[in-house]
């Protein structure tokens, strides 16, 4: 049987003046799917969140939610709700009655809406704040009430604006996990925008990398990260090396060049001196100068090595990314 | 930034100097409105509260209030109507001539209030046949009370920013809901704030008053100016003086503590 299609996203188009912000846009989003939107600043990938929210109209194309084209409608007449990047929690209402605000609109009634928040706020891990204000709220709480804000309208697809960008790394990588833990537990279809590419890898069923108002690779995250369709998407995912040998410039990444002592005579090898040593706490990048001026960094040496040590840089050309 | 002991005590010795320059005067009036010394001897032998009891019979005074709560209040509800849908029109939408809107809003504050009044005046009884009186009154104080009305309001529209209303479209409210709930509760603060400084900026006007108030009008500062120089209205005269002062200060005091985190603009 083949997954429902959540979203079914047609030929999508929007300028700002002579900008072209998204430049023509196909992508179907599948039922109960953790997709993650992957690009720049200025990528489009906001553009097309936003579309989907229906802040922003489309000069042209479609956006089906199940089998209705919604590209016109506005905001309060689509199933989506939406985490914003600055949470936009209503300062003068408390928690609780953020959380209640989408049912209260809709006209469910009191007790009902209630108990929902409360299960909402349970789901959020947030119980006991009910009655606080935004304002005495810590950053991680915020997003939590937001995401409760959002969730208790069970909307068929949640989109989520770069939401953990304002917390520090410690939380937001906690809040990485939570989140996809959360999304299997509801089984809402959740869209993530972000610029983050270990993000986007770490909680993402598949990843759309956008650049430039298109989308240049949609894929599993191994997909993108061992199969990169395009020299923009082999290099903004990840890290690289960006090489040219032999007058072909070539992106090989760190774990697959071997620095070793003793060569195997297979692929590419270049010989040449272990310039320094960077420890980042779980692994060791190695730089290294070969003696025809190459410079690269290899996080896999094959035994102990030192700061200036001979060796050679050796790996399978099936690893390389050819830029054309 | 360090200063110098020296320094520091020149800056609070004109610091005092300044301030009992602009509060002695007031203060004046305001003991000798309990003087007892019907010619103001200084300082005061005596305090009384007689001329506080007379000028509260005093039936001038009565109407000079009448006249001025009315056309304060009048003024004010124009303002926060206008003013409120000019920070919105400005603030929410971009269209040609934009700048120059929000500047033309601006502008009747820093214009002489004689040229204000005079325009008025010529307008309305030359151009319009529309004799002086307590609508022209009103209309002369709201071109003025808008200004600060909108600089109130649009400071707090761009603070609030839109993701509020985006956020509460996106939970399903529309247009009017939305306008309800979220966007006139957080506006309402600074509108209170503006309506207050209207208020007090109408109700201490003399000049504008002046050229658009028909002979039947009085307000409290224009009584005070036609009983200034009766010899024996003086120590009533005190009395409204010292009122007057009370009631601006008041507004304008709460309407700066409601809207610290707002810029108001105006003439203070």
């Amino acid at each position: 049987m083949n997954p429902t299609v959540a979203i079914s996203i047609k030929g999508l188009t929007r300028s700002f003046g002579e900008v072209r912000a998204v430049a023509g846009i196909d992508l179907e989003i599948l039922d109960g799917e953790f997709l993650t939107m992957l690009g720049p600043s200025g990528s489009g990938k906001t553009t097309v969140l936003r579309m989907i929210a229906g802040f922003e109209k489309p000069d042209a194309g479609t956006i089906y939610l199940g089998n209705k084209d919604v590209a016109q409608l506005p905001p309060y007449d689509r199933d989506v709700n939406t985490v914003f990047q600055d949470y936009a929690l209503f300062p003068h209402m408390d928690v609780i009655t953020n959380i209640e605000y989408g049912l209260r609109v809709k006209g469910v009634d009191k007790s009902e809406r209630h108990n929902r928040a409360l299960e909402a706020l349970k789901q959020v891990r947030l119980e006991g704040y009910e009655n606080r204000k935004p304002s005495q709220l810590s950053g991680g709480q915020r997003q939590r009430v937001a995401l409760a804000r959002a969730l208790v309208n069970r909307p068929a697809v949640l989109l989520l604006d770069e939401p953990l960008g304002a917390l520090d790394l410690k939380l937001r990588e906690h809040m990485q996990l939570e989140l996809k833990e959360l999304q299997r537990e509801v089984g809402i279809t959740f869209i993530f925008v972000t610029h983050d590419q270990e993000e986007a890898l770490t909680m993402s069923d598949r990843i759309a990398v956008f650049n430039h108002g298109r989308i240049e690779q949609l894929g599993t995250p191994r997909e993108i990260y061992e199969n990169p369709q395009s020299a923009f998407v082999s290099e903004f995912v990840g890290q690289t090396n960006k090489l040219t040998l032999d007058g072909v410039r070539i992106n090989i990444r760190p774990e697959h060049i071997q620095l070793t002592k003793s060569p195997t005579p297979s692929g590419r090898a270049i010989a040449g001196t272990v310039t320094d040593l960077i420890f980042i706490g779980s692994t060791t990048r190695y730089r290294f100068k070969g003696h025809d001026g190459t410079s690269l960094i290899s996080t896999n040496p094959d035994g102990l090595l030192s700061v200036g040590d001979s060796a050679t840089a050796q790996w399978s050309k099936e690893k390389e990314f050819l830029v054309q | 930034m360090t200063i110098s002991r020296t320094a520091r005590r020149i800056l609070a010795a004109l610091l005092g100097v300044g301030l009992t320059f602009i509060y002695l005067p007031l203060f004046v009036v305001i003991t000798n409105s309990f003087n007892a010394s019907k010619t103001f001897s200084w300082p005061p032998s005596h305090l009384t509260t007689e001329w506080w009891s007379k000028a509260a019979v005093n039936t001038g005074v009565r109407e000079a209030i009448k006249w001025s709560l009315l056309a304060g209040a009048s003024a004010t509800v124009i303002a926060l109507l206008l003013g409120t849908a000019l920070a919105f029109a400005v603030s929410r939408y971009s269209f040609f001539g934009r700048e120059t809107i929000s500047l033309l809003v601006v502008l009747p504050i820093s214009l002489p209030g004689i040229v204000t009044g005079i325009a008025l005046n010529n307008a309305f009884t030359k151009q319009l046949g529309i004799s002086t009186g307590l609508f022209t009154v009103i209309v002369g104080h709201a071109t003025f009370c808008i200004v600060v009305v909108y600089n109130n309001a649009i400071a707090r529209l761009n603070r609030m920013g839109t993701s509020l209303q985006e956020a509460s479209m996106d939970l399903g409210a529309n247009g009017m809901t939305t306008f309800r709930l979220i966007t006139l509760p957080n506006l309402a603060s600074a509108l209170f704030a503006g309506g207050l400084l209207a208020f007090g900026l109408s109700f201490d006007e003399i000049v504008v008053t002046t050229f658009t108030a028909g002979p039947g009008i009085q307000t409290l500062p224009i009584w005070i100016y036609n009983n200034l120089f009766r010899p024996n209205q003086a120590p009533i005269v005190n009395v409204v003086a010292a009122t007057l002062v009370v009631i601006s200060i008041i507004p304008i005091y709460i309407s700066q503590r409601l809207s610290q985190d707002t810029t108001s603009g105006g003439r203070f």
